[in-house]
C-alpha cells in the first residue's frame, strides 16, 4: 500500500508521486478500466446493428451530505447517469467519472464512494471506463463533486420523446415520491428531524426494461430528480404542448414523506428524487406497464397517477381528494419551508 | 395521519357543501351579490387553494383573503434591517424558511446570503438558541416573525436564554397581532366583508375573547377554524347560519385545539416577555396602533434592536413606500380582487413580486396565481 | 400561517428543560412541553399535541375531535335522507 495518508492534500493533485497512489489505489484498481490509456477505446455488439444510435449524456453531481440513508454521492452519479440513458431508450454502456476533491476529505469517505460507484455500475452492467480527479483547496469545493458522462446505445426503431405524447395517455410514476428529497431535508442538523426514510436512488435500468417489454409502444420517459415530479412534468406538458391532469389520491407517497412535508410546510411535489421515472403509456397498455415495473424492487409502490389531456396545454392540474383541482406549477427557485 | 386524515374525508364533504348551498339559497348569496367571509389568517388561505375549496362551494360565497400571512405583511424596511444586522461581522442570522424570499430595498436574504452574510434557515427558535450554544465566538440573531401563534416561542426561547445565561443570543422582534389589524379594517367605511373565519393557532393561544368587538361593536360573525378542508367548510356553514339567523358571535369551530381562554403559559410567557409597541407599520396596511411587540427593558440583553442599534425604533423615519402601482392594500380589505391589480401577472409574478401578497404563497396574488388558474387575464 | 401539526409525544427526552420526543406520521422530533408542562410531565407521553415551530402548542382534546366528526357524520346521513327524499318526491311527479 502506497498510500498513507488518511486525508486528501493538495499533493494528491500535483501530478507527482502522491497523485499517480491516489489515482492507482483508489480508483482505478476498483474500476477497472480498459487498458491504461488516457482515453477509453471502445466496441460494443449493440453498436453493430444497422439503425442503432449512440445516446450521450453528462450530468453533475453535487449532495450535502456526501453520504445519506440510503446511498451516497457515488451511488448518485452513476444512477443518475444511467437513468439519463435509460429514459431515451437507451441501454447504459460506458461511464465516465470526473472528481473534483476538496482539501482534507477523508480518504476513507472517498473509498467508500468509489466502492458504491464499482456496486451500483456492475449492477446495472455498465463500465465506468475512464475519469479524472482534481484536487482543490478547503472551501473551494464541498467535500467531492463528481461530474459523469455517459453512452448507452439505442435499438434500431425506438424513438421516445415528448414530441409523442398523446392526449390519453396514462402517466405513471414507479414509486413513491419525494423520499430523496426528504432524506436530505431530514438530515439536515438545523431541523433536527429523525426519519426512517431512505432515498429512493436507483438505477432504472431493468423498470425501463420491464416498462417497454410489456408497452413496446411507450411514448416517453422522463427521470424525475431536483425540482420533483412537479419540474418533470411541466418540462413535458410544455415540450409536448398537452395538459395534464393528476388525481391526488393516486400520487403515491409514504407516510413518513407527508409527515415531513407537513412538519415543514413543504409540497412533496416538488422534492427530490433520485429513482424516479415518469412514464407516458398508451392507455390499454397502461395497467400492463405498471403491473410489470411494480414486479421489480426499483418499482415497488408503482401507480398510475393521472393521464395527458388537451385542456390547458402547457399546464399541470391536479384533482385534490376533494373534488377541487388546482395548478401544479413549475417550482421557483428552491422549495423553502413554510413555518411561521 | 391522525387528527389530519379523518378531516380531509371527501365524503364529510358533502353534507357540508349541501348545507352551505342551502344556506346560500335561504339568504340570497349568489355570484353577483356574495357573501364575502374573510379567512384572516394566510394558512387558511393557503389551504382554501391547495384543496381548491373556492371552486366547491357555492358561487354564493366568496372568500376575501386576509392579511394573516405575516411574511406578506412585512415591510420593506424590516427586511432591510435583518440584512443590516446580518451582514455584521461575526453574526449568524437564523430565520424560518418563509422570510427568504421577502424582498427589501437591498433584495432578499436569500440574497444577502449569496452576497457573503451567514444566514441559517431554522425550523424553531430553540434551534437558533442551540446553534448560539455551539458558537460561542459567535452572536446568533434569530429573526421573530409571525402572529400570536408564533409569539411564545420565541418568549420562552428567550426565558431559556436568560436562565441558562447565554450571552450571544438575541432577537429581532418582529413579532405583531391579529386583533388589531382587524379593527383597522372594520373600521374602514369601504369595508363590506359578511363574515370573518377566525385563525385557529393564533386562538389555540390567545383564545376566543379578544375577538369579541367584532361580534359586539361591529356586529360580525366570526368562526374560529381549524385547518383542514372539513374544517373549513364547517366553519363557512356556521358563518352562513349566523348570518342566516341575524347573529353576530364567536364561534368555535375547533373546540379540539382552542380553549376558550388560550394556553395560560404561553399567554404568561407573552406577558413576561414583550411589550406592546405603541405603534406598527403593516406593508399594504400602513401605521397600526399597538398592533406589534417588543422586548420588555428586562430582557434588554436578548433584544437585537439594542444590540445592534437597529429596528422599528430607531429606523421608523426610514419607511419605503410600497411600489408604485401596487394594489396590496385594496386587495386584502376585499376591495378588489387580485386579478384586478393593474400590475398582477405583468409588473409583479412571484419571480419577481412588486407587492407583499405575491411573496409568499399564503399571499392572496400568489395563491391566485399558483393554485388557481387565474393567470389567463394576465397571459 | 402558523402552520401546525397533530404529533404525539412518545417520550420524555429532558425532564429538566422540559423537552420531550415527538412523531408525526413516522418523523420524529425532539419538542419543548413549555406550553403544556401545568401538569406532571409523564401524564403527557402518548397525548397528541399540536405542534409549531418545536414547541407542543396544545394538547388536542380527542373527545372534542370526535364530537365534531360525529357532527359531521350526522349531517352527512341527514343530507342522504334529504337527497332521497328530493329523489323519492322527482319520481313521484315523474308518474303523474
Amino acid at each position: 500500500m502506497a498510500l498513507r495518508d488518511s486525508h486528501v492534500t493538495m499533493a494528491h493533485g500535483g501530478g507527482g508521486r502522491a497523485m499517480r497512489d491516489l489515482i492507482d489505489e483508489v480508483f482505478t484498481s476498483r474500476f477497472q478500466p480498459p487498458g491504461m490509456e488516457d482515453q477509453a477505446r471502445l466496441m460494443d455488439d449493440a453498436l453493430r446493428q444497422p439503425g442503432a444510435r449512440l445516446a450521450f449524456t453528462t450530468d453533475g453531481f453535487v449532495v450535502s451530505p456526501l453520504t445519506f440513508p440510503g446511498g451516497d454521492i457515488g451511488k448518485l452519479s452513476v444512477c443518475g447517469t444511467i437513468n439519463d440513458l435509460v429514459v431515451g431508450g437507451a441501454q447504459p454502456l460506458w461511464l465516465s467519472a470526473g472528481f473534483i476533491i476538496e482539501e482534507g476529505t477523508e480518504i476513507a469517505v472517498l473509498r467508500r464512494i468509489v466502492d458504491s460507484m464499482t456496486c451500483a455500475a456492475s449492477a446495472a452492467g455498465v463500465r465506468i471506463v475512464t475519469g479524472d480527479t482534481k484536487v482543490v483547496e478547503r472551501g473551494a469545493a464541498d467535500g467531492v463533486f463528481i461530474t459523469s458522462s455517459g453512452i448507452g446505445v439505442i435499438p434500431p426503431g425506438l424513438e421516445l420523446s415528448a414530441s409523442k405524447i398523446q392526449v390519453g395517455d396514462a402517466i405513471i410514476v414507479n414509486g413513491p415520491l419525494g423520499d430523496h428529497g426528504a432524506v436530505i431535508m431530514a438530515s439536515r442538523r438545523e431541523f433536527a428531524l429523525e426519519t426512517p426514510l431512505v432515498s429512493d436512488c436507483a438505477a432504472l435500468d431493468k423498470v425501463m426494461a420491464a416498462a417497454l417489454q410489456a408497452a413496446p409502444d411507450l411514448h416517453a420517459a422522463r427521470d424525475s430528480t431536483r425540482g420533483g415530479l412537479a419540474s418533470a412534468l411541466n418540462e413535458l406538458a410544455i415540450d409536448a404542448g398537452l395538459g395534464m391532469l393528476l388525481n391526488e389520491t393516486d400520487v403515491p407517497l409514504r407516510p413518513e414523506v407527508r409527515g415531513l412535508c407537513e412538519i415543514l410546510g413543504l409540497d412533496p411535489l416538488y422534492l427530490a428524487n433520485e429513482g424516479r421515472l415518469v412514464l407516458f403509456v398508451p392507455a390499454h397498455k397502461a395497467e400492463a406497464a405498471r403491473a410489470a415495473i411494480a414486479a421489480l424492487p426499483e418499482g415497488e409502490g408503482a401507480a398510475i397517477i393521472g393521464h395527458v389531456v388537451d385542456a390547458h396545454p402547457g399546464q399541470v392540474r391536479m384533482q385534490s381528494g376533494f373534488g377541487g383541482t388546482r395548478i401544479v406549477d413549475m417550482l421557483i427557485g428552491d422549495q423553502l419551508p413554510r413555518i411561521c | 395521519m391522525k387528527h389530519v386524515t379523518e378531516f380531509r374525508d371527501p365524503a364529510l364533504a358533502k353534507g357540508l357543501l349541501a348545507e352551505i348551498a342551502r344556506l346560500c339559497e335561504q339568504i340570497g348569496a349568489r355570484r353577483e351579490k356574495p357573501v364575502q367571509i374573510m379567512e384572516i389568517c394566510g394558512g387558511h388561505t393557503h389551504a382554501i387553494f391547495r384543496f381548491g375549496l373556492d371552486k366547491l362551494v357555492h358561487q354564493g360565497i366568496e372568500f376575501i383573503h386576509g392579511p394573516g400571512c405575516p411574511v406578506c405583511v412585512l415591510p420593506m424596511s424590516r427586511v432591510d434591517e435583518c440584512i443590516e444586522i446580518a451582514e455584521r461581522p461575526g453574526v449568524i442570522f437564523t430565520t424560518f424558511g418563509d422570510a427568504m424570499r421577502v424582498p427589501g430595498t437591498r433584495g432578499s436574504l436569500m440574497q444577502a446570503k449569496a452576497r457573503g452574510a451567514d444566514i441559517r434557515m431554522v425550523y424553531s427558535p430553540l434551534d437558533a438558541l442551540e446553534i448560539a450554544r455551539r458558537n460561542l465566538e459567535r452572536e446568533i440573531v434569530f429573526f421573530g416573525l409571525g402572529f400570536e401563534t408564533t409569539t411564545p416561542s420565541t418568549a420562552f426561547a428567550i426565558q431559556a436564554a436568560a436562565r441558562e445565561g447565554v450571552k450571544n443570543f438575541s432577537v429581532f422582534c418582529n413579532h405583531i397581532t391579529v386583533p388589531e389589524p382587524i379593527r383597522a379594517l372594520l373600521s374602514d367605511p369601504h369595508m363590506s366583508l359578511n363574515g370573518f373565519i377566525g385563525p385557529g393557532h393564533v386562538s389555540m393561544v390567545i383564545g376566543t375573547h379578544p375577538y369579541d368587538f367584532i361580534a359586539q361593536e361591529f356586529r360580525k360573525p366570526i368562526v374560529v377554524a381549524g385547518f383542514e378542508p372539513i374544517d373549513l367548510l364547517q366553519s363557512v356553514a356556521m358563518v352562513l347560519r349566523q348570518v342566516a339567523e341575524g347573529r353576530a358571535e364567536v364561534e368555535n369551530q375547533y373546540a379540539r385545539v382552542v380553549p376558550e381562554h388560550g394556553n395560560p403559559a404561553s399567554l404568561a410567557a407573552i406577558a413576561d416577555v414583550y411589550a406592546r409597541r405603541p405603534s406598527f407599520e403593516w406593508r399594504g396596511l400602513g401605521e397600526i396602533d399597538a398592533s406589534g411587540l417588543r422586548i420588555r427593558p428586562a430582557y434588554a440583553a436578548f433584544d437585537a434592536e439594542e444590540k445592534f442599534g437597529v429596528g422599528y425604533g430607531a429606523t421608523v423615519a426610514r419607511h419605503v413606500p410600497e411600489p408604485e402601482g401596487c394594489a396590496c392594500g385594496a386587495v386584502m380589505t376585499g376591495r378588489i380582487k387580485p386579478t384586478a391589480c393593474p400590475q398582477y401577472g405583468l409588473g409583479c409574478t412571484p419571480e419577481t413580486p412588486l407587492g407583499a401578497l405575491m411573496v409568499s404563497s399564503e399571499g392572496a396574488c400568489a395563491a391566485y396565481w399558483q393554485y388557481g388558474g387565474a393567470r389567463g387575464a394576465a397571459a | 400561517m402558523c402552520l401546525g401539526i397533530p404529533g404525539q409525544i412518545t417520550a420524555i427526552t429532558d425532564e429538566a428543560r422540559e423537552m420531550a420526543m415527538a412523531e408525526v406520521s413516522g418523523v420524529q422530533r425532539e419538542v419543548s412541553l413549555a406550553p403544556v408542562a401545568d401538569r406532571p410531565l409523564g401524564e403527557l407521553v402518548g397525548q397528541w399535541t399540536l405542534i409549531h415551530v418545536g414547541f407542543a402548542m396544545a394538547i388536542i382534546d380527542e373527545d372534542e375531535a370526535a364530537r365534531t366528526l360525529e357532527a359531521l357524520r350526522d349531517l352527512g346521513e341527514a343530507q342522504e335522507t334529504l337527497d332521497a327524499m328530493a329523489e323519492g318526491q322527482k319520481a313521484l311527479e315523474g308518474t303523474q
